[in-house]
């Protein structure tokens, strides 16, 4: 009888004993098995899924097409820095002759790829056409406009930087009333701009948020609906790393696919309005074009789709699987 | 096997299910549990699986005081026990070939040792013929004994059994008691809540009563092992 214990009591020793090697090996394929099983399951109940997934690729589509639409944003007003002027308006007692001078000193300097003049009557007749109340004009006795040279900066002046101080010179010198920089527009877009894109970040997150949220009561339904197998699988001896898992897996699909839709959306929205863009930037015409969704922002995407399914996922495993224990 | 020392267990809300139980359970030894139900069979089953902790007292399993086994090191603790319930507790929507693979794939036995050892426990609970059925569409006594083949798959040294043979006709429940032990005698220890006393009466082995929380019968007191 003792040897025969002596012996079950060895064997017994090495039965629920593993290997490490079998241990690392069986985690592995565990892993194989649980992201292929759980991506089936997502896939073969469509119904299930598809609502949530559809409502995480919205949350992930709408902070993409702000991207999208932001870097088309800059790249338009970066297509414009480029043919920044300085409008430069003489005072009004300037004569013609003092004018012309400074004109030729202007020429001579090397910031200015082109300088031209405008007289009184070029500007008053310019007005006339473009300001819409031409006819009241004509009314005046005497052009109320004063001389103007328009400058044109060489490209290496045409920062916004450089551009402000040569502003400030020129308003400096002793003819000039005022100097202006027809960018300042531009500088209000930018920061237009700017704002938006604050907004945009804010949104995103909150986007982000509700993405964690959907993900993390998702899986608190899938968890409460497996309830009693989670109890078997805990009486057999299941570490909450077995039975974590799934629901991790479960979370990080629902996080990829629903960031391929995103992109998925986002580029059909990109070429319904291509067409409509290009035609408007040739009634400017501008040689602007609509830029896509870069491959490394798409990538960035997908990535941060699975990161905060797997968040949610995980916040939500560790929340309620401490509340289910065998009885 | 298992030894407990003076043991108490009050649940929240002040039910006192265990007031001062004391036994042990020697190494290969099969013994039984009796008593009515509220009598504390159940708590004391599951003080071993660490599915409760005690109020108060000392329960030592293969020489380890589980007082010690923190809370996530109980999965380990539990693959030493094979668990078997009135109510069977199977997973209804897998087949009965994984039911049985279930705690072998938790250890992490490899993958060429799982089959072998999945139809070696279907074989000696005689269901080798019904692996790739649905639990549902065994009869009662065949769920039990998918359930029995789940607990010793892993050939873990304790065996215990929560009322085994509760919703099975005399026929069945003295198959299933002959099948515990038969397992004992290959060294497996196993202790097995049950209020069937002509069963108990019949089967030969050391019994525990309990009434009240109290042993009233103990025929491994304390002394046999201190």
């Amino acid at each position: 009888m003792s040897e025969v214990k002596s012996k079950t009591k060895r064997s017994s020793a090495t039965s629920y004993k593993i290997s490490f090697r079998d241990r690392f090996n069986t985690a592995l394929k565990l892993h194989k098995e649980n992201s292929l099983q759980t991506l089936l399951d997502i896939l073969r109940q469509p119904t299930n899924s598809l609502m949530t997934i559809l409502v995480l690729a919205i949350a992930l589509a709408l902070p993409s097409a702000f991207y999208l639409f932001m870097t088309n944003a800059k790249a338009v007003s970066q297509s414009w820095d480029g043919g920044v002027k300085i409008s430069v308006y003489l005072q009004d007692d300037a004569t013609e002759k003092q004018a012309q001078e400074l004109l030729t000193q202007l020429n001579l300097r090397p910031q200015f790829e082109q300088v031209t003049f405008v007289s009184k009557d070029d500007a008053l007749s310019e007005f006339k056409e473009y300001s819409g109340i031409g006819d009241a004009i004509s009314y005046l006795d005497k052009n109320p406009l004063p001389f103007a040279i328009t400058l044109t900066p060489t490209s290496s002046f045409a920062d916004p930087k450089s551009l402000e101080s040569l502003a400030q010179e020129l308003t400096s010198l002793a003819l000039v009333d005022k100097a202006k920089l027809d960018s300042d527009w531009i500088k209000k877009y930018n920061s237009i701009l700017t704002i938006s894109e604050q907004i945009a970040t804010f949104v995103s997150l909150m986007l982000a948020l509700g993405v964690l949220l959907i993900v993390g009561n998702t899986i608190r339904l899938a968890i409460l609906n497996r309830r009693d197998e989670i109890q078997v699988i805990k009486l057999v001896g299941a570490t909450d790393a077995f039975i974590r898992r799934p629901f991790l897996y479960t979370g990080l699909w629902y996080g990829l696919i629903a960031a391929l839709l995103a992109a998925l959306m986002v580029n059909i929205v990109f070429v319904l309005l291509k067409q409509s863009t290009s035609q408007l930037a040739q009634l400017y015409s501008s040689e602007f074009s609509l830029l896509g969704l870069a491959p490394s922002f798409t990538l960035s995407l997908l990535v941060i789709g699975s990161l905060l399914g797997l968040i949610g996922a995980w916040v939500s495993v560790r929340k309620h699987l401490k509340d289910i224990n065998p009885q | 096997m298992i030894e407990f020392h003076q043991v108490f267990k009050r649940y929240e809300g002040g039910h006192e299910a265990l007031k001062g139980v004391s036994f042990g359970l020697p190494r290969g030894e099969m013994a039984f549990l009796t008593g009515h139900s509220g009598a504390g069979k159940s708590t004391l089953l599951k003080l071993i699986a660490l599915m409760e902790r005690p109020t108060r007292g000392q329960i030592i399993l293969d020489d380890i005081d589980i007082s010690n086994v923190k809370d996530r090191q109980i999965p380990y603790h539990r693959r030493k026990i094979g668990m078997i319930f009135q109510d069977h507790r199977l997973l209804y929507d897998r087949s009965v070939y994984d039911n049985v693979a279930l705690p072998l794939i938790i250890a992490g036995v490899s993958d060429r040792d799982i089959p072998k050892r999945v139809r070696a426990a279907l074989d000696k609970v005689g269901l080798l013929n019904k692996e790739r059925q649905l639990p549902i569409q065994l009869s009662g006594g065949e769920q039990q004994r998918v359930g029995i083949a789940r607990a010793v798959v892993n050939k873990p040294p304790l065996l215990l059994a929560d009322e085994p043979t509760g919703n099975l006709d005399p026929e069945l429940s003295e198959d299933i008691m002959n099948l515990f032990a038969q397992f004992n005698q290959v060294g497996v220890s196993v202790l097995i809540a049950s209020h069937d006393l002509g069963l108990i009466a019949r089967m030969k082995h050391p019994v525990i009563a309990l009434k009240e929380g109290r042993t009233i019968r103990n025929e491994l007191a304390e002394v046999d092992f201190a």
